[in-house]
């Protein structure tokens, strides 16, 4: 297996699929390490990955087309296919295009919830937390910081995220370096920080049902 | 920026120039240079309702179209929005004393569980602009707070806004109890926010979905329009 690539690379152009193994996984660029390493684990050598722009989390609008594009390219080669996406901001219609296209895909709103657990995420009820995975405490500036024009004008802060109380960063590995610069970044954003250790939640779950099964 | 430009004196120029002027200006959401243009203005004797229609709404329609066309993205259309906004403070209590014209009353607000309000500032902002008036009920709200608005304010529009997927939902919860009061068919539901589409409108019962807040101010025009002719009519 090829090394897993670099954060830039997996937010602007994803990762190629490399053509082995009988079921597909077309997932968001910012799953790729965790994807990789749960395959690497439990030995999943029959799932394959590709993974789309990680960038599209802040374009949802552009999800549903790119994960149809992809299953069309790959349909062939494979036996089955799933999305790791959740909804992910697509008000529901990247479910409706998987249902229609046959391919399965993760349940919930987003990956703050599977990596949580959905129903543990849903009974938090915490709609003033902005959160981040690892991935996103890495590529802030790709994600957040410059999107939202912060470091052009950041008189704007308070204009995003003056409702917010905390940002919770949860954690699929237990890393300090990471764990001080999601502290940094909810000191920039000007909010109360607070760190949760996931692991990879439903994720892990999810891929073993899709493993398990032909 | 050049020099030129930093030498420029907005009282200096004729009334022209200089809403041409306050357009860059909105453009560029340099709020300091709209607050002078619009006192300027207002200082030559124009009527604050054209004030706020020629200079700020007509500059806010640049960097609306700019927005949807992809070529302003969100961070220049807050810098617009918060110079507007200064003009705004300055025009809103002259308007009032002023009489000026009201074309229908909204009353707004991002729904229960959802604390995103930016789309829903500009579509106030830009609403008010157009001559409506608008009730903000701010963020979070439970259907109750639509609901005693709507009786105490008597809107013809109720607009709800949400950023989530998993917080959209909830504006059918605000339909569906409008219809069990028997009362939804009294005012017209605007329903907004990112994750939304014309087919999520459509399932929950609201009279249209608003892609952006021109697109809102747009609707509402046509439906309130719609809805005094079929009243003239009927």
């Amino acid at each position: 297996m090829t090394g897993t690539p670099d954060d830039a690379t997996l937010t602007r152009r994803g990762l190629a699929a490399e053509g082995t193994g009988r079921i597909l996984l077309i997932a968001c660029g910012a799953l790729a390490r965790e994807i990789l390493d749960l395959k690497a684990r439990h030995g999943w050598d029959h799932l394959d990955l590709t993974c789309l722009p990680a960038i599209l989390h802040n374009h949802p609008d552009r999800i549903t087309d790119a994960v149809r594009k992809a299953v069309d390219n790959h349909r062939a080669r494979y036996a089955r296919i799933c999305a790791v996406y959740a909804d992910c901001g697509t008000g529901g219609l990247l479910q409706a295009a998987c249902r229609e296209l046959g391919v399965e895909m993760v349940a919930g709103p987003h990956c703050y919830a599977f990596y949580e657990g959905l129903d543990r995420f849903a009974a938090r009820d915490e709609p003033a937390s902005f959160y981040l995975t690892d991935f996103l405490v890495r590529q802030f500036d790709a994600f957040v910081w410059k999107p939202l024009g912060l470091d052009r004008h950041p008189e704007l802060r308070e204009m995003y995220f003056g409702n917010y109380e905390a940002l919770v960063y949860q954690a699929q590995t237990d890393d300090p370096t990471l764990t001080a610069l999601a502290q940094s970044h909810a000191a920039r954003l000007g909010l109360r920080f607070e760190r949760r250790v996931t692991g990879y939640g439903d994720l892990e779950t999810t891929m073993a049902d899709w493993a398990a099964r032909p | 920026m050049s020099d030129d430009e930093d030498d420029l004196i907005l009282s200096e120029l004729n009334d022209e120039e200089l809403v041409e002027q306050m357009f860059d200006d909105l453009y560029d959401g340099m709020k300091d240079e709209i607050e002078e243009g619009v006192t300027i203005l207002l200082e030559r004797g124009w009527a604050p309702y054209r004030v706020l229609t020629e200079a700020l709404v007509g500059g806010m329609t640049i960097v609306g179209h700019d927005f949807r066309d992809g070529i302003l993205f969100v961070p220049e259309v807050l810098l617009a929005a918060n110079a507007m906004k200064g003009g705004m403070a300055i025009l809103k209590p002259l308007l009032a004393e002023t009489g000026a014209p009201t074309i229908g009353k909204m009353v707004i607000g991002t729904v229960k569980g959802d604390i995103h309000d930016i789309g829903k500032n500009l579509v106030a902002m830009m609403m008010e602009g157009a001559g409506f008036e608008v009730i903000d009920l701010g963020i979070n709200n439970p259907v109750e707070s639509y609901l005693e608005a709507a009786a105490a304010e008597k809107p013809d529009i109720i607009g709800m806004s949400a950023l989530l997927t998993t917080t959209m939902p909830y504006m059918k919860v605000v339909i569906d109890a409008m219809i069990e009061q028997g009362i939804r068919e009294d005012y017209l539901v605007l329903v907004g926010g990112a994750p939304l589409n014309e087919e999520f409108g459509k399932a929950i019962g609201a009279d249209a979905y608003c892609r952006d807040a021109a697109v809102a101010v747009e609707t509402a025009k046509t439906l309130i329009a719609r809805r005094h002719n079929q009243r003239a009519a009927g």
